[in-house]
Formats: C-alpha cells, structure tokens, sequence
C-alpha cells in the first residue's frame, strides 16, 4: 500500500492507501476525489487526469513517457513544471506518502 | 422548449459515459431537482476502453474499473439505480415505466442507452462460445473462455477487423493464444483508416501471430457435439477450429424505447448538434443517437468523447442553453504498444500523405497519415505520435488545411498554419 494524498483546488484533502500497481487516476475516482476526470479510462488518450506533483518528489517518479508529454500540452488548466497526468503514474514503494495537488479544472 | 429549468426531476436511462455526464454537467449547470442514474446492469458506471485490453488481459480488478465511486454520486446528488431496466417511455404523462412494474415521473428525460453488438446471422451464430464485446460481463466472459482456450489448447477466431475484434486479437496474442481473424472486406479498419494504414496495421498483427483472413465468407459455424461453437467453416469449406469465437462486426444503437415512444429515430435516435430528440423534454446522448448535420444527413459516432460531448450538451439543452457539439471527432486504438489516435473523418477522402517513419523497424513506427479530399484536409491518423494527433485537432477545428505535399514534409511546420 502506498499512501497518497490529493488536495482539490478547493482545498479539500483526502488521503488514501493505493494497492501497488493502481494509477492516482483509478485511485482517485474510485475514492471519490472530485477534481480528476479520466475520460478515457486511463489510455493516456483525453488529459482530463492532469495533477500537479510536490515538486521535491519530482526525481521519485518515473519520467513521462513522450505521449504523455504531449498529451500535457493538451490540459485544460495551466501546465506547469510539475505536471503529470495521474494515469500514467502507478502506486509503488517509491512513491509513499506523496502530494498531488489537482487543478481547478479538467475541461 | 421548456422553460430554463433548475429544478424538476431528471431521469437519465444508461449509466454509461453519456449518462454520467449528462448528470454531472446538469449538477455543475445548477440543477437543484432530482437526478435518477439508471443502468440495466449490476454495475455502476465503470471506464469501458479498458474492457478489451488490461480488463480482458486480467491485469485490472473490478475497483480500478470504476468510473465514479458511488459516494461522489451521492454527494452530488445523483440516485444511482443499478439493475434497473426500463420498459417503456409514456411522453403523455412523463413517465417511465419499469420492469419491475414502477413507473418514474420526469419533467426531463436523458437517454443515453447506448448500443448492442451486432449479431452474427450465420448457422451457429447463437452457439455458447460465440461471444461479442460490449459491456463488463462481455468481457469477463471472453477472459474466461481465453483461459479456457490456453488450457485446452483450443485456437481462437475473431470475426471483423474492425477495432474492437483487432484490440481482442491483440490481447489474446499476450496471453498466448492462437489467433485467426477473419475480415470480409479486402482490408483491415476498412471504412476509417487509408490503405497504407490499413496494410500497416495488417503486417503488425501478422508479426505479433496473427493469422489475417482477408475477404474472408464465413458459411457457417460448426459446433461440437455439446452444441458449443467447434470451429467458423468458410465459404470455401476450409475449417479453422475455435474454442472460441469473438463476434466484431458493429453494433445497432439502442433505440427501442425510443422508437416505441414516437421519437424521431433513423439507426439511432436522432438528435441536433445540442443533442435535442424530437420531444423538447426528452435528449439523448452517446452511441444510441444519430446526429443530423446541418446538410441533413446523419452522423453516427461511437465514441468516448462522443459520449461525453453529447452529454454535456444534452444537460445544456435540459437547462434551456444551447451548447452544441461541433468539435472535431476524435477516436483512439490501442494494439499491442501501438496507440492510434484519429483526427476528424475521413469519409470521401481521395488522396493520402504520409508524415514521418512508416516503413522499415514497425516497432519503432511513428507517423502520422493525413486524409485529403482535393486539397482539404479532412482527417489524420497517427500512429504513437500524440504530438500530430493534437495538432491535427488544431488544424481541423480551425478549418486550416495544410496541402498534402505540406503534410509529407516533416521539415514543414504545420503548426505555422494555425499563427497565421
């Protein structure tokens, strides 16, 4: 179990355990965090999952892959430095106890 | 039109992608009435693109399928009724009917019923271990005779080359089966992809296993001697056995409800650009409608975006805004590591470029191919470059059309066209 925290642009903050191997997205949406859409079930096809990394757990994930950087082109809220789409991020040891902040809005 | 309406009570029939949407837009729109979610099946609503790869490759459990967890409806005021099928719509009295003999009352009716696999015609067609793909259960069950396959070492055939049965094939090479798919017409993806695409896509399954079936004519299904399909006997009276057999050759949109109740239907329920039916408090939204387009003609789309796009303008219209649905179409494919990602439609193309790596290393493939009809741009295809398909959806919804010799050359910006 990993635990992860997301923090709605509302300020609302749910912290919950990931099995290994769930992405944030599917984390999310089945948890009830409002804020992370996940339009295409997670085929890293729609950037409605855009999430905003802590920034000092950046060098933790694994880097995105190409068609995720382009799809981050594609968010409807502001793309920053520490942009991710929660889809393509999975659960593991590496990356216990982190903070996604989700943007304003998804579409 | 009814009056701008914030309140009321919404029935929504289909607890799908269109259905979802439509009663979350209507809640993000200020409704304040009632929202009833109604599914047919046992589940609440769940993400369907993964049902033919990571869910039919048994990578996912239930719980990462969900869609929306059945807390967040409740919060936003949403009654989710699974299991809960609807027989008839009484437009005179506001009415649905349901199988269990209830009747529901509505001052606005979403209908996003979506849409059921077309049914094999052929001797056999019915045989248990003749399957198609719609929903969860679909799925489980092609997982669960895949296994039975690789057991018992029995081959699988996948009839139609179309998305869904080549996204099966693709799984079912994974898991180790022996695949054969038959396709009727010369070419793979046919009626959507161009055929350099489609002889791409053809050689990808056949280096993956595949064997392809061109032009195939199916006579018949043969069954065993428990009447479970054996194997698909072809015109020629070649036998190719099956443990299992995977039914891909479209669907029929769910219309029936609407059909009975006098709605303007034509192969789907037809609707305008705001996903209006011809009953001002009734709209549908997703794979069940068929579009009328401003020349009077009718579009079909089967799609996640259509779903929620539709969805979101059918909540609009129940409010009494007009917010169409004008978007360039988009669509996605994934087989094996290949993502492809479709741009507008391609229907009437005459002519063809090809932008980036086609030939060669196919695993390092990475190209785009763009339809033209003269010199209008009307739709690309790119193959594990994101980076066109977004641009694509640029240039065709600005109506920007790049000349097909512009298009070929990867040293010429395309996105210039657009800053001009």
């Amino acid at each position: 179990m990993t635990q992860i925290t997301y923090i709605e642009a509302s300020g609302q903050t749910t912290t919950i355990d990931l099995a290994e191997g769930w992405s944030l997205m599917q984390g999310a949406t089945t948890h009830g965090v409002d804020g992370i859409i996940g339009e295409c079930g997670g085929s890293c096809a729609c950037a409605t999952c855009h999430c905003y990394v802590d920034e000092a757990r950046l060098g933790d994930l694994p880097p995105p892959s190409e068609g995720e950087l382009a799809m981050l082109e594609n968010v409807a809220s502001e793309r920053r430095p520490n942009s991710r789409l929660a889809c393509q991020l999975k659960a593991s040891t590496a990356l216990e106890g982190l903070v996604v902040h989700l943007p304003e809005t998804q579409e | 039109m009814t009056a701008t309406a914030t309140e009321g009570d919404i029935v929504i029939i289909g607890a799908g992608q269109a259905g979802v949407q439509a009663a979350e837009a209507l809640r993000a729109g200020g409704f304040t009435g009632s929202i009833t979610l109604m599914g047919n099946e046992p589940h609440g609503p769940y993400h369907r693109p993964p049902l033919s790869k990571a869910w039919l490759a048994g990578e996912m459990d239930a719980a990462q399928l969900v869609m929306r967890a059945p807390e967040m409806l409740a919060r936003k005021g949403i009654t989710l009724r699974t299991d809960t099928t609807v027989t008839a719509i009484d437009r005179a009295t506001q009415t649905v009917h349901l199988a269990d003999g209830s009747a529901l009352p509505y001052t606005g009716l979403v209908l996003a019923t979506g849409a059921t696999p077309r049914n094999l015609p052929l001797p056999g067609g019915n045989a248990p271990g003749v399957l198609a793909l719609r929903g969860r259960d679909d799925a489980s069950a092609i997982a669960d005779r895949m296994a039975w396959c690789i057991e018992q070492q029995q081959p699988m055939v996948v009839i139609g080359g179309g998305f869904i049965g080549l996204e099966v094939a693709a799984t079912a090479r994974k898991k180790g089966l022996t695949v054969t798919v038959l396709e009727a017409a010369p070419r793979l993806l046919g009626r959507v992809l161009a055929p350099v695409l489609s002889d791409w896509y053809a050689e990808l399954h056949r280096s993956h296993g595949v064997q392809l079936v061109l032009g195939a004519q199916i006579a018949a299904l043969e069954t065993g001697a428990d009447g479970t399909v054996a194997g698909v006997r072809l015109a020629d009276g070649t036998v190719l056995p099956a443990g299992l057999v995977v039914v891909g050759i479209g669907v029929v949109a769910n219309d029936e409800l609407a059909r009975a109740a006098g709605l303007d239907c034509d192969r789907g329920i037809v609707v305008d650009a705001c996903g209006r039916t011809s009953d001002p408090r009734i709209v549908a939204a997703g794979d069940c409608t068929a579009r009328r387009l401003s020349d009077g003609s009718l579009l079909r789309l089967e799609s996640v975006q259509n779903a929620t796009e539709q969805g979101k303008s059918a909540a609009a219209a129940l409010l009494g805004q007009d917010r169409p649905f004008t978007a360039t179409p988009w669509f996605w494919s994934d087989q094996y590591d290949k993502k492809l990602q479709m741009a507008g439609l391609s229907t009437g193309a005459d002519r063809w470029a090809v932008r980036g790596p086609m030939g060669g290393d196919m695993a390092a493939g990475s190209f785009s191919v763009y339809h033209f009809k003269g010199e209008r741009l009307l739709a690309v295809d790119s193959v594990s470059a994101t980076k066109d398909h977004l641009q694509a959806r640029k240039l065709l919804d600005a109506g920007v059309s790049p000349s097909p010799a512009q298009a070929a050359d990867a040293g010429f910006d395309l996105a210039s066209l657009l800053s001009a």
